[in-house]
């Protein structure tokens, strides 16, 4: 494989490739473009066209150690070198050692004067020199049809031209040719009929004031190859074409978990929280928490030790540092630890294509466990609406593939609008509403889990609130008057209390009173007890006194009688010794 | 010969071609009438020496340049077209 990926085996001839290194275009290209074959890389001024040979040949030398020869029509090296220095491409050292060579070609139609039949021998032998003196695999010819406007005999470059990407074939290089596109077809001098075996266009469109960069691979012959439009972005890192080759639903479905970050949250999704690999949708209104739920889920993920990417697309890296700080979460930790890195661009600033295919660069580049994006709804007024579903659908893909969890964040216009403006909840695994409800003179946060899909989890609306600890959430209160929030909810609790209270009381003041009562009972059962007992003695005392006084009087007249002597006797036997007064 | 007036020219061919054997007799006919005594043709086989063709920025075969007089002149083909190749060296005729 060393410097070439070679198609799999398959139904179509099997066509040797030469990987351009260039991010996406080997996707989209299969492996990259025809190997020893020359490619035809056509568009207009301005498209990108030089760059992309020169970053063809710089990775063929870094990557695949494949030296190149860059033959170029239009450019000084001097110059060639600056434009793409600013690229961090070490054009210089790559010639000192042998690996580049670039060689320009002066045309100057003014300089030259014909006599007679004459042919580009001497460009074959330019560049066979070259190529032999550095081993070189690879060749760039920039642009060619400079040759046109500085020789008169247009039929003689023609065959020359023919001539010279046969020759190229022969010498088993890959070649890039660049043409410029012409009025109505695909090339000025139409090259593409001599180079037939790939041909890409690259292209700058101006949609309402942003500009987009897309390719398109016009054919490839002897290759299946993406036939759409893609996508690419120039910048201090090169090329990237976003490649948004995934046409069939093959990513397969992960079982692990993400935690959300927030545990309440984690509680309502079966204690555990996202399935990698999904994406998730929180929608709501503006101020409902959305970024909030975001920034929780990326600490969580850099807890874990993952990485993740935060793209902002409308606050500053430090307006969401700051911020984020007055609930708790610290994200600047994750920064400088480098688990977490942010993109913070204006959704104007490009179309949506250029964002997407940065997005893409930054995962590929980063590989992130997880990215959020927020929001995505400023992405809508970056293209028009078919093609944000088309792009966002094949972001949601691509992610999908590489097992990126994705949070998306989706600013509504209403707080109870279900629908998207976009229908992309289809596309999401969860969908966490957010609800900003107005009762009592006050707005007030729920959280609702709409769907999440795989998984048993809360039917709950909640109650959502930021504290300086992040969010939590409570269950709301559910009674006879409806779901209460806030400080409705706080009332009502209020005065469940309230209620709970003076029941104690009530109770507690009953009780008090039994108690009274009884101890009441009491002392009066004793002081009748000490009555009665005070009566018995009574009672008792006036018996004795009584038979006191009738042993009294019957022995006064046993004593009278005696005194009489009567001879009388007593009625009975004296008195009554046995009767014994009672106590 | 004096240095002001002498055509110093070269010719640079890429082996025994016709063209090439073409351009030499043409060149050696238009100068021995045009510039006698007064010239002198250095032919640089590109074939032998291949990185001249790059070191002097040779595309077309066979290329002519006046080294001198000075400025530098270059004309291409098999000089079969003697008018083209006298205006081309800015050679007045004798």
């Amino acid at each position: 494989m060393a410097g070439t990926a070679r198609t799999k085996p398959g139904h179509l001839p099997s066509v040797g490739k030469s990987a351009t290194g260039i991010r996406g275009l080997d996707e989209v290209t299969q492996g990259g473009l025809p190997q020893g074959r020359p490619s035809l890389l056509c568009g207009s001024a301005g498209c990108g066209k030089t760059l992309f040979a020169m970053t063809f040949l710089y990775n063929g030398v870094i990557e695949y150690n494949e030296p190149g020869v860059f033959l170029a029509f239009e450019e000084r090296p001097a110059d060639l070198i600056k434009n793409v220095g600013s690229l961090n491409y070490e054009i210089e050292r790559l010639i000192a050692e042998k690996k580049l060579a670039i060689d320009h070609v002066e045309i100057e139609r003014t300089k030259i004067a014909e006599s007679g039949e004459y042919d580009l021998e001497g460009l074959f032998i330019r560049l066979g020199y070259a190529i032999d003196s550095i081993g070189a695999k690879r060749v760039v010819v920039d642009t060619i049809e400079t040759l046109f406007s500085g020789l008169e005999d247009e039929q003689l470059l023609r065959s020359e031209l023919r001539r010279l990407f046969e020759w190229l074939k022969s010498k088993g290089v890959t070649a890039i040719i660049t043409a410029e596109r012409g009025e109505g077809t695909l090339t000025r001098y139409g090259l593409e009929e001599y180079v037939a075996d790939c041909v890409i266009l690259l292209d700058n469109r101006v949609h309402d004031q942003l500009s987009t960069r897309r390719l398109r691979i016009i054919k490839y012959r002897g290759s299946a190859h993406g036939t759409n439009e893609y996508p690419f972005i120039i910048d201090e890192q090169g090329i990237t074409v976003m490649p948004l080759t995934s046409t069939g639903l093959a990513h397969g479905a992960s079982t692990e978990r993400m935690p959300t970050g927030i545990p309440d949250l984690d509680q309502m999704l079966e204690g555990k929280g996202y399935f990698k690999g999904s994406s998730i949708l929180v929608s709501g209104m503006a101020g409902s928490g959305k970024s909030t739920v975001a920034a929780h889920f990326a600490e969580a993920t850099c807890a874990a030790g993952h990485r993740c990417i935060y793209f902002a697309m409308e606050e500053s890296q430090q307006q969401i540092i700051r911020n984020m700080r007055s609930v708790g979460i610290d994200l600047q930790k994750w920064v400088d630890k480098k688990l977490l890195r942010f993109s913070a661009r204006r959704p104007t600033l490009f179309g949506l294509e250029t964002h997407l295919a940065t997005m893409y660069r930054d995962v590929t580049d980063f590989e992130p466990a997880a990215v959020v994006i927020d929001p995505m709804s400023a992405l809508l007024g970056a293209g028009a609406t078919g093609d944000v579903h088309s792009m966002v659908l094949r972001l949601v893909d691509f992610l999908k593939a590489r097992g990126v969890t994705a949070l998306f964040t989706n600013l509504g216009v209403s707080s109870e609008n279900v629908t998207t403006e976009i229908q992309i909840s289809s596309l999401m695994d969860v969908w966490l509403l957010l609800y900003n409800r107005e009762s009592n003179g006050e707005h007030n946060r729920q959280l609702y889990l709409l769907k999440s899909r795989g998984m048993a989890h809360s039917n709950q609306v909640r109650e959502f609130i930021l504290s300086s600890e992040g969010i939590k959430l409570r269950a709301a209160y559910v009674g006879p008057e409806g779901v209460l929030t806030g400080s409705a909810r706080l009332a009502r609790e209020a005065k469940d209390n309230a209620a709970t209270l003076a029941r104690a009381q009530d109770m507690e003041r009953r009780s008090r009173e039994l108690e009274r009562k009884r101890r009441e009972t009491a002392a009066q059962i004793e002081i009748l007890q000490a009555q009665l007992a005070s009566e018995e003695a009574e009672v008792d005392l006036l018996n004795r006194e009584g038979s006191a006084r009738e042993d009294q009087l019957a022995a006064d007249r046993v004593a009278m009688g005696m005194s009489r002597h009567t001879g009388a006797t007593p009625n009975k036997p004296g008195p009554k010794p046995t009767r014994k007064p009672k106590k | 010969m004096t240095e002001r007036d002498g055509y110093n020219l070269r010719l640079y061919v890429a082996g025994q071609t016709p063209k090439s054997i073409a351009a030499i007799a043409n060149l050696k006919k238009i100068c021995d009438e045009h510039l006698p005594g007064r010239y002198e043709i250095e032919i640089i086989d590109l074939m032998k020496d291949p990185a001249l063709a790059m070191r002097h920025q040779i595309v077309a075969i066979p290329t002519l340049i006046r080294q001198l007089p000075e400025p530098l002149k270059r004309i291409i083909g098999d000089l079969s077209n003697t008018e083209k190749v006298l205006v081309g060296l800015d050679i007045r005729p004798s």
